[in-house]
């Protein structure tokens, strides 16, 4: 019984023509190369855009742009982002205060101390705090949480009054900066809280086990093998997280009062940011107006370029450096 | 033979103590989503009828009842979809050119650098970017293209890198394969790489349709106010679902803030419901249901 071959002509595969690449291949090869290009441009496009149209309200203005407290660009064309720039580092500060240990807290109990099964669904519910729209925060600071620090800010006023921060003589809660600097935490927490936990999770098992083997605590074991493994990721989240509160706009426009002033007592209703100044500017505001919202957003995109460069850097180095290691 | 000695009561106190402080701060966490979600379901409750999803605001006077955000819904859908048109092609070839074509060099590092810079640009920078661009420099008007080309700049680099990382995950022996059969390098992409990541990817635009669809500030800025239905994204101002919870709880009557609560509910279901897809999609085509 024979099993009949065919074979075909024209030879050995080699002596076929090969396929037509050069086109096809080249166009798609340049599309996507182009598209990695055209978000680099659009980087560059917003440094270049945001540069050009805020020259013309710059040269109108009348005050020095740095140092200036009150923003009046649409009548006697003087503004400065003093009094805003202030307002967006204390609020943002107030909210890294807050967040940071809750989040390495929230990331440590995910990925050492809940249940293995629970882990990832608890995760989720975290991650779920980033889905809540920034208007929605701003609805429930004013609605809920305003009310709700009126009478503990009374009583750290009353008990450490002498505490600069906690300093203030006439109307003490409402809107303040300690209600926006809470609402900005609670939005931070979950990409704070995210990266540490990954960091956390890539602590090396053999030390954590060496250490448990050695008789530590579950706190020891966490304190000699997670937490100085983690702290490069902890800080840079930390950064990433500051550079997000940096930028809130619509939650802190809601809650500020807008004022212009530099003034340290978070307890009392005062407070603005540059963001929140955009949001609440814009409406009312003409060319010159429009032109200086727009330097002061440029202030901001270089402020929280910087910052999230900086953290970008930490992990990058991080990442080279346990390649290195394994 | 010694005895294994016992823990020293200080460090078991110790321990404990972490661990309650661990506890606590999940609590406290949790707290704010549970208050957030209360808060937004018994007060958007009131409002949330059939008059909300199907009319406008057009001749609503600000102390009267009644009115809607139907116009604003149909805004914030036709933005998003927009949007998303915009940054899917270019974020996911982006993710192909990282992943296939990069190779490590200092285009694709810089590329790669930027894109995570990216995620951290304010949605307001963004929404200033296209009003400096697009309708100061260029002369165009607001419309919903504008937001949609500001929500745009913020959805690209979720999409990248979650296309980026579905892509790595693709099995270099797939391409391989390919490759052997004398399928050329672009058709192996197309054909084998992509289908294979396909929902993967698709999750990770849900997520970031979900983000932006939240996003109030950029719209602020380039879509303008309005109060009558509009359908046509590229003409005329616009309304968006966040845009119509800041216009509303900026006003100081029950009525508005009424629906400002149920705008805030709407936005919310829209929101979770895109997240809730992106997660079933996932969850669907994850490895481990099979098992």
């Amino acid at each position: 019984m024979t099993t009949k071959v065919e074979i075909r002509e024209g030879g050995p595969a080699t002596s076929r023509p090969a396929p037509r690449r050069t086109s096809s291949e080249g166009l798609f090869r340049w599309l996507s190369t182009g598209s990695g290009i055209v978000l680099l441009g659009i980087m560059a496009a917003i440094a270049v855009f945001l540069v050009a149209e805020a020259i013309p309200a710059l040269s109108a203005n009348k005050a020095n742009f740095f140092t200036e407290l009150t923003w009046d660009p649409n009548g006697s064309l003087v503004f400065g982002i003093g009094a805003l720039a202030f307002g967006t580092v204390l609020s943002s500060a107030i909210a890294l205060v807050i967040a940071t240990p809750v989040a390495v807290g929230v990331a440590l109990f995910i990925s050492h101390y809940a249940p293995r099964k629970l882990a990832a669904g608890l995760g989720y519910l975290i991650d779920l705090l980033a889905a809540v729209p920034s208007v929605i925060y701003g609805l429930w600071g004013v609605a809920f949480l305003v009310p709700l620090l009126k009478t503990p800010s009374e009583w750290l006023n009353a008990t450490f009054g002498w505490f600069p921060l906690f300093a203030g003589d006439g109307a003490i809660g409402g809107k303040t900066m300690l209600a926006g600097g809470i609402v900005l935490a609670i939005m931070i927490l979950p990409i704070i809280a995210a990266i540490s936990r990954e960091v956390f999770l890539q602590a090396p098992k053999m030390n954590e086990e060496a250490a448990l083997a050695l008789g530590a605590t579950r706190w020891e074991m966490i304190r000699m093998a997670v937490l100085p493994f983690g702290r490069p990721g902890v800080i840079s989240a930390a950064m990433l997280g500051l550079g997000r509160a940096m930028g809130e706009t619509i939650a802190v426009a809601l809650i500020f009062p807008a004022t212009f002033g530099i003034s340290f007592q978070i307890l009392t209703p005062q407070g603005n940011s540059i963001a929140a100044n955009i949001a609440n500017g814009f409406g009312e505001a003409g060319d010159i107006g429009r032109g200086a919202l727009i330097a002061s957003g440029l202030v901001l995109f270089v402020i929280t370029l910087l910052v999230n460069m900086a953290a970008r850097m930490i992990i990058n180095r991080r990442k080279e450096f346990m390649k290195a290691g394994t | 033979m010694t005895t294994i000695q016992h823990i020293s009561t200080g460090r078991r106190v110790k321990d404990r103590i972490v661990q309650g402080l661990v506890y606590l701060a999940f609590a406290l966490a949790v707290v704010p989503l549970v208050s957030v979600l209360w808060l937004v379901i018994s007060n958007g409750l009131a409002r949330f009828d059939m008059e909300f999803l199907t009319h406008s605001m057009r001749n609503i006077g600000a102390r009267d009842a009644g009115g809607g955000a139907y116009h604003a819904i149909i805004g914030t859908l036709e933005q998003v979809l927009l949007a998303s048109v915009i940054s899917v092609p270019i974020g996911l070839l982006t993710a192909i050119y990282l992943v296939e074509y990069g190779n490590g060099g200092r285009l694709s590092r810089a590329i790669s650098f930027f894109v995570d810079v990216m995620t951290g640009i304010p949605s307001v920078v963004a929404g200033l970017f296209v009003l400096a661009f697009w309708i100061l420099f260029l002369g165009m008007p607001y419309s919903g293209f504008a937001g949609a080309m500001a929500l745009s700049i913020l959805m690209m680099p979720t999409v990248v890198r979650s296309a980026e990382e579905m892509l790595r995950l693709v099995p270099g022996d797939l391409r391989e394969a390919s490759y052997a059969l004398g399928v050329p390098k672009w058709r192996t992409i197309v054909k084998v790489v992509l289908p294979t990541a396909l929902t993967g990817i698709i999750t990770g635009v849900m997520l970031a349709v979900a983000r932006v669809a939240g996003e109030t500030a950029p719209l602020l800025l380039t879509v303008f106010f309005t109060d009558s239905i509009n359908n046509d994204p590229f003409s005329g101002p616009q309304m968006g679902l966040p845009l119509f919870v800041f216009d509303q709880a900026a006003r100081p009557n029950d009525t508005a803030i009424d629906r400002a609560w149920t705008g805030a509910l709407t936005l919310i279901l829209i929101v979770m419901l895109f997240n809730l897809v992106a997660r079933l999609i996932a969850w669907w085509r994850s490895p481990a249901r099979g098992r």
